[in-house]
């Protein structure tokens, strides 16, 4: 499976994702820049992790005009695989491919820790390797990561089955103090109606490695490899 | 205003697109600038809502359904942020 990982300019874990998937049986990826228009040969798409365009106006905005993402678009569109990880999730809320925004943390700090997550639902190309109910130990590091989506939108988020990770604490408790930002019902990651395009705040490509701690975010990667 | 361009003299408009967090969103920085304005002394201090003000310089026969097609679709994201304008 060859992975595109879309670099802006400000991106800071395009290497990061770049080395963890190299590192899989079954895994190749490569860099995009920001200007390239085509995703020809790519079998899926990593929109990484950063300060894309310096995060001016709101943090993904102005990445989600670039030539690139027009491709992404059309890829997922077609169907194609295309995860947004932190930043990245950001990016894919701004451009329409996911539904709701990602606004500034509830505690205005800037939140860098290791964090708990709870599987919500396998029924995903990026959870199929987890089991239901698995609490993944995976870092997160963002200042705009409060996810906020208004009441009709949860409703169809939880009536598809569309999230696929919530904050909770390490017995897999999803309560206010296990909620690091302050997003609604702890939402940490969603899909999309069809179910191929995910975005989440936190990050697993840093935890791919047992240097850095935890390989839970292996877990997503080979979801994305098991066919 | 005037600008000269080439031969052409084009009038030009400002125009400001006012950016605001919708009622239903969390505002923090809001609320850490109305803690903030009260240990200022401003008396009787009650909620605080931080936005955004975009001043665009446009040629003056600029349609106005194409600066609400910039305001909505880049300068706010309708999903968290009113905005509104101001000639």
């Amino acid at each position: 499976m060859k992975f595109a990982v879309i670099r802006f300019p400000g991106s800071n874990c395009d290497q990061d994702c770049v080395l963890a998937l190299n590192a899989l049986p079954g895994a190749t990826a490569d860099f995009v820049w920001h200007k390239d228009t085509s995703l020809a040969g790519f079998d899926a798409v990593v929109v990484p992790g950063g300060f894309s365009y310096g995060d001016y106006l709101r943090c993904g905005a102005i990445a989600s005009f670039s030539p690139i993402m027009q491709a992404v678009k059309s890829f997922a569109a077609s169907g194609g695989t295309v995860i947004g990880i932190c930043n990245g999730f950001q990016i894919l809320c701004e451009s329409g491919l996911l539904p709701g925004a990602l606004v500034r943390n509830k505690g205005l700090h800037f939140v860098c820790k290791h964090q708990h997550l709870r599987v919500e639902s396998t029924n995903s190309r990026f959870t199929r390797a987890a089991t239901k109910g698995q609490v993944l130990n995976i870092p997160i590091a963002h200042g705009e990561g409060c996810y906020f989506a208004d009441d009709a939108t949860l409703a169809a988020l939880n009536a598809n089955d569309q999230i696929l990770v919530r904050y909770c604490d390490n017995e897999g408790q999803t309560t206010e103090a296990s909620n690091p930002n302050g997003s609604r019902e702890n939402i940490a990651g969603i899909c999309n109606e069809t179910r191929n395009v995910f975005g989440l705040m936190p990050h697993p490509e840093r935890a791919c490695d047992p240097a850095l701690g935890s390989t839970d975010g292996l877990v997503i990667f080979d979801s994305l490899l098991k066919c | 205003m005037f600008e000269s361009i080439g031969n052409e003299t084009l009038r030009t408009m400002k125009i400001l697109v006012n950016v605001m967090p919708k009622p239903s969103v969390l505002d923090p920085q809001g609320a850490a600038a109305a803690e903030a304005l009260k240990h200022l002394g401003l008396a009787g201090v009650g909620r605080v809502r931080i936005g955004k003000v975009v001043e665009i310089e446009l040629p003056d026969n600029t349609e106005e359904s194409e600066i609400h097609r910039a305001a909505r679709e880049l300068l706010s994201n309708p999903v968290i942020e009113d905005y509104s304008i101001t000639k």
